[in-house]
């Protein structure tokens, strides 16, 4: 199997737009979805009853130290940044924030992109902000596989935009057809 | 293979390289050892350091590094995250005040250490915990960071004004029985703390990588620093925490943070696991 990995950084409009996803990623999905979502609250507990209705593979709240589950779905925890260690386990920081996130889609891209290098897709989706951008740029540079939500598709286009501008994508695909495009690029 | 293996994990990336060649050098030339700390996030710490001191890579900064102590304390200062709120994730506080303060009542004396202070603002938010509890005056807490420069600040507790409406909630959903105001004199864009609250607080340089037991404590509150550390650094500090805690005494950890890979968290039991607060087992 060629990717092992899948990131993903949403912003406004995010929890609808995972939720679409999430219910449309393929139960028998053998790669770990890694998720940033920005929330702005205490913790995303409500965060993952929400999106575990909707979605067909369990959603879990990231635990440091742990490695990713393949088939499960990981939301970064409120108030941190989740980063992918160079042991392939999840880690914690509290450092100041990235545009103004924290989490940071860049954070979790980043570091993710130094580990997984081109077995890794970055996903891009609605968000009123840049961040990410960066991030998928680094997934690039390491070959990754990067793919960004429509603009024009986008409850809010700015995010998907800063990723188009400044990392470009391999695939822009409408949300109800990026579910697919994974399940596809995932299947053995 | 065909493929040079570039982000595949089969070559090194070039910063990775780099980034070993300089935890080698500070600790081998300035005695400050980051060999144990997870290198995902000390990667991206460095890189900014790199980027805010104007070199053009790490390599440079090392060469620099070797032969100029006078860059030392920036780069400590880079790698310290001195970043806090008073009184962070109140339900915390509310816990302590609850769990643990009528607990350590029954000292006539309360030690109480707090590791990794960063700019102050957890070891104020405690100071107004125990004033309130009535448990101050009988109380002394250690307040100890390995960053010089955050030290500094922290015996100031000077912080931004913009800063004080979240403390002020934060105090509220602590339980606080004033109000925040009451401890600090705001003055132009900045509020500085009550000198009262400093009365009982000694701050102190100290290297959890690096330094022993401190002090006999009751209570030790380290959050949010032990996840910045690997396994087994990780475990090597707890185990410094159970060989300073009296028997009976409480450890306070950040809101996120797991034991299940440190044998050495085996000596604690869970007194409140979601704010995360742990027990010393009485030792038979
Ligand atoms: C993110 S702050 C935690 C602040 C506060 N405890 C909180 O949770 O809000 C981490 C602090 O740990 C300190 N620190 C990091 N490594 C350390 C070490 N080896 N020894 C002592 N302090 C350390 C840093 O300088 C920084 O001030």
């Amino acid at each position: 199997m060629k990717y092992t990995a899948l990131v993903v950084g949403c912003s406004t409009g995010g929890v609808h737009a995972l939720g679409t996803l999430l219910a449309g990623l393929a139960p028998e999905l053998q790669v770990p979805v890694i998720v940033v979502c920005h929330t702005g609250s205490e913790d995303v507990e409500m965060l993952r009853e929400v999106l575990a209705l909707k979605s067909s593979l369990p959603v879990v709240e990231a635990s440091e130290r742990y490695p990713p589950q393949p088939g499960t779905v990981h939301l970064a925890p409120a108030g941190y940044h989740l980063l992918i260690e160079a042991d392939g386990c999840f880690a914690l920081s509290v450092d100041a924030r990235v545009c103004f996130s924290r989490p940071a889609i860049d954070v979790l891209f980043d570091s993710a992109a130094a580990h997984y290098g081109a077995q890794l897709i970055g996903l891009v989706l609605t968000g009123a902000n840049e961040d990410g951008a960066l991030g998928l740029k680094a997934i690039r540079e390491r070959r990754g596989l990067a793919i960004v939500q429509a603009p024009e598709d986008a409850v809010a286009p700015e995010m998907p935009q800063a990723a188009l501008r400044i990392a470009g994508a391999d695939h822009t695909a409408a949300l109800t057809d990026i579910a697919p495009l994974i399940n596809r690029l995932c299947s053995p | 293979m065909s493929d040079n293996g570039q982000g595949t994990g089969l070559r090194p990336e070039a910063e990775d390289i780099e980034l070993e060649a300089f935890v080698r050098a500070l600790k081998q030339r300035h005695g400050y050892d980051f060999s144990g700390y997870a290198r995902a996030s000390l990667k991206r710490r460095m890189l900014q350091v790199v980027q805010s001191c104007g070199f053009e890579n790490l390599s440079t900064l090392t060469g620099r590094m070797l032969r100029d102590d006078a860059l030392v304390p920036d780069i400590v200062a880079g790698l310290s995250v001195p970043v806090s709120e008073m009184f962070r994730n109140p339900t915390v506080f509310a816990a302590l005040r609850e769990e643990v303060l009528p607990v350590l009542a029954s000292y006539p004396r309360i030690n109480i250490w707090q590791a990794g202070c960063a700019h102050g603002e957890e070891v104020y938010s405690l100071a107004i915990l125990l004033e309130e509890a009535g448990l101050y005056e009988r109380s002394q807490i250690y307040a100890t960071d390995f960053s010089d420069a955050a030290l500094v600040r922290a015996q100031e507790g000077i912080f931004p004004i913009k800063d004080a409406r979240a403390y002020s909630e934060n105090y509220l959903a602590a339980g606080g029985q004033r109000t925040l105001a009451d401890y600090y004199h705001a003055r132009y864009e900045r509020i500085k703390l009550d000198e009262r609250l400093k009365r009982n607080i000694h701050f102190a340089n100290h290297n959890l990588a690096a330094d022993g037991v401190f002090c006999e404590a009751h209570l030790i509150l380290c959050r949010n620093v032990l996840i910045y550390f690997a396994n087994s650094l990780q475990n090597q500090v707890l185990g410094l925490f159970r060989d300073s805690l009296v028997r009976g005494g409480f450890l306070c950890l950040g809101n996120r943070e797991s034991l299940d890979f440190a044998p050495a968290a085996r000596a604690f039991t869970a007194v409140n696991a979601s704010a995360r607060i742990y027990r010393l087992a009485a030792r038979a």
